[in-house]
């Protein structure tokens, strides 16, 4: 064979094709296979990554309270609300479609909440239990009508975001707002603070739940046969896990701990990556969003898909929904109103998931929010109104948007997909 | 003959004012290639669909094994073990090597993806096909037509299917991509498999198929064996060249002097 002056290490993968480059090991292969994965279009989370750097530097250096713990934890839960729609949103647009009405959603959630916490003196727990089974139910009508009889997607939930509107409206009369109470597990959502140690105990816990599978999975792909990743490239990606998780872990506990909110939050980005990369429903949202007719044919349900994401998408807004009340302890008709909705699907594309479909990841909701977050914050720090903010986040927008272009284009000519 | 694994008989569909098969035979047997040819619009895309049961017949008997079968739905012929390749591939673009061979397939240990397992046995199933894929983690998009042709035909094969009809799966590939996809349609007639390939190109029919089944405006138009009939009787056939009041004559003329002989 021709390769046989190969080394060893590159023999097998060398062995099944030559055209097929094959980065050296180490930190410098790793590194030249990252520079040749961008320039074929394949971004990933550095181009939002280095935006988040950008905002830090540019925000710090104006106001030194920016990258302050208080601030920074502030920031936390000034995303987790939009975030968790955000993830909603993620999933729709995976798929290949819209979901307009998260704001909506969010917001007549968030009122069937309240009504029944406060008008009928429900368990608050309850109540945030049926709030949320109201959004799913909202989303399968959503689904269904997209899947089964066939309307866009966008006519779908653009007359949802008016109509849920209405209806967040009509349920709220006669009263204007209601307020709920600020000892109730409701504004506890958004006030409870964990002591130093758990924080340390679930970031710690994170990283060695991801260190040992990563290393377990390689292991298990070495004696397999497989081409398996090398030791340094494993090690490296355990210290870019570590560094963010403990580092967050420690801001926030030099403030007040770690948020019950973000906590949650950030445990739905998790599961939600998890489910969508290692399980079978998660695939077939990736084929749906990547070919329907494909999909079909494979024999999946693709009007079940449809209509489970459009589920989710309207559960997790409702959960947004049940956090802006926490967050303001109180629900009136402009909950999840405003620039809920555009925020929550910015987020998701500044993140980097693709608005053509098929192609993103969980983690967009979390990045994109915090891009969102850090603009919003450095702004009020600033003491700049909302119209700087809105012209710097279509700024942002446009530039995440145009990048998810380009990266598209430059990944058909480098034949990627 | 051993019987045939997949017999058709008075097949006929109607769409609309279009008769679009009228009484049409079909039958394959296992470890034997046969070529469905006709021009555009003889019904060949139609009977394909449906034996897929796609599009199922007014009327007919579909027999498999020698059992009459009902063919209404896709999921029928799947169960059957009859795998299409339609034309268009139906590969998710976004989804690498191994995501789209066990796509809608996938196997799993305790709900979670068991990607090592499908890797290990997408790599063990292209091996046994011979084919070389520099990667199996690459997006499908990556691949050149006849590789993602390949991939196509390979994914039908999971199923362990005993028919396997192939949609013109030449009529976009290059000369070498070509001899590639005829070599695993060789390769699974050796496997005992009953291969139905639709094509237009003469070449390939004349390459690997064993009958060549001829379909005219919905009709039956001729069966030929390969190898003992010319190119151009086949052509013939499709074109419905013989099929004019010249040779009809002849044909008449013809048959009172073969009685003599």
């Amino acid at each position: 064979m021709a390769q046989q002056t190969t080394p060893a290490a590159h023999g097998a993968t060398a062995a099944r094709d030559p055209r097929l480059i094959v980065d050296g090991g180490g930190a410098k292969g790793l590194l030249s296979g990252s520079l040749r994965r961008l320039r074929g279009g394949e971004l990933g989370p550095v181009p939002v990554i280095a935006g988040l750097v950008v905002i830090a530097v540019v925000f710090q250096s104006l106001n030194d309270k920016f990258l302050s713990p208080q601030n920074l934890s502030n920031l936390t839960l000034q995303i987790v609300a939009i975030g968790l729609m955000s993830c909603g949103v993620i999933m729709v647009l995976l798929l290949g479609e819209i979901d307009l009405s998260v704001g909506s959603v969010a917001g007549v959630s968030g009122v069937v909440m309240a009504v029944l916490a406060i008008r009928h003196g429900w368990n608050e727990i309850a109540a945030m239990v049926v709030a949320i089974a109201v959004g799913a139910l909202i989303g399968v009508i959503h689904g269904a009508i997209f899947a089964k009889i066939g309307v866009p997607a966008f006519v779908v939930t653009l007359a949802g975001l008016i109509g849920w509107q209405g209806a967040q409206i009509y349920l709220l009369s006669p009263d204007g707002t209601m307020n709920v109470p600020y000892d109730g597990p409701i504004a506890y959502l958004t006030q409870t603070y964990f002591v130093p140690v758990i924080g340390w105990t679930v970031g710690g816990l994170a990283v060695a739940l991801y260190a040992a599978s990563t290393l377990y999975g390689e292991r298990r792909r070495a004696a397999a046969g497989l081409p398996a990743k090398s030791v340094t490239d494993v090690v490296t990606r355990i210290v870019l896990v570590a560094v963010p998780v403990l580092g967050t872990v420690w801001v926030l506990n030099s403030y007040k701990g770690v948020p019950l909110a973000f906590l949650i939050f950030v445990g739905f980005v998790v599961v939600f990556d998890l489910v969508l990369r290692k399980t079978r429903y998660g695939r077939m949202v990736f084929a749906v969003g990547g070919s329907a007719e494909a999909a079909r044919r494979a024999g999946i349900s693709v009007d079940l898909i449809r209509i489970s994401v459009f589920a989710l998408a309207s559960m997790l807004s409702a959960l947004g929904g049940i956090m802006f009340v926490s967050r303001s302890f109180a629900v009136n008709q402009s909950t999840g109103g405003g620039d809920a909705l555009m925020m929550a699907i910015a987020a998701a594309v500044i993140g980097g998931t693709s608005l053509f479909g098929g192609r993103g990841s969980a983690y967009s909701a979390l990045l994109g929010g915090l891009v969102l977050g850090a603009i919003a914050s450095g702004l009020f720090l600033l003491q700049m109104d909302s119209s700087v903010r809105f012209m710097i986040t279509a700024g942002v927008l446009l530039v995440a948007v145009i990048l998810d272009a380009v990266s598209r284009r430059s990944r058909k000519t480098h034949a990627r997909g | 003959m051993t019987e045939p694994v997949l017999e058709l008989s008075g097949i006929s569909k109607r769409f609309g004012a279009v008769q679009a098969l009228s009484d049409v035979d079909l039958r394959v047997h296992p470890g034997e290639v046969v070529a469905l040819l006709g021009d555009n619009g003889a019904g060949k895309s139609t009977l394909v669909k449906v034996i897929a049961g796609v599009n199922p017949a007014d009327s007919g008997v579909i027999a498999w094994e020698g059992r009459p079968v009902q063919v209404n739905r896709p999921s029928d012929a799947q169960h059957l073990g009859i795998a299409t390749i339609y034309q268009d591939l139906a590969l998710c673009d976004n989804l690498d090597i191994v995501a789209n061979l066990f796509l809608g397939n996938e196997r799993t240990t305790g709900g979670v993806l068991d990607e090592l397992e499908m890797e290990r046995r997408a790599q063990e199933l292209l091996d046994s096909l011979s084919v070389r894929i520099p990667s199996l983690r690459v997006p499908v998009a990556s691949l050149s037509g006849g590789q993602r042709q390949i991939i196509a035909i390979a994914r039908s094969l999971l199923g362990d299917p005993k028919v396997v009809m192939l949609d013109e799966p030449t009529a976009a590939l290059g000369v070498a991509q070509t001899a590639q996809v005829l070599d695993l349609i060789e390769r699974l007639r050796d496997q005992g498999l009953a291969v139905i390939l639709i094509s237009h190109n003469m070449a390939d029919v004349r390459a690997v198929a064993d009958r060549a089944v001829v379909l005219r405006l919905g009709r039956n138009a001729g069966d030929f064996q390969v190898e003992d009939t010319s190119y151009e009787e086949i052509v013939a056939a499709i074109t419905g060249a013989a099929d004019n009041p010249v040779s009809r004559r002849a044909g008449r003329v013809a048959v009172p002097g073969s009685e003599e002989a």
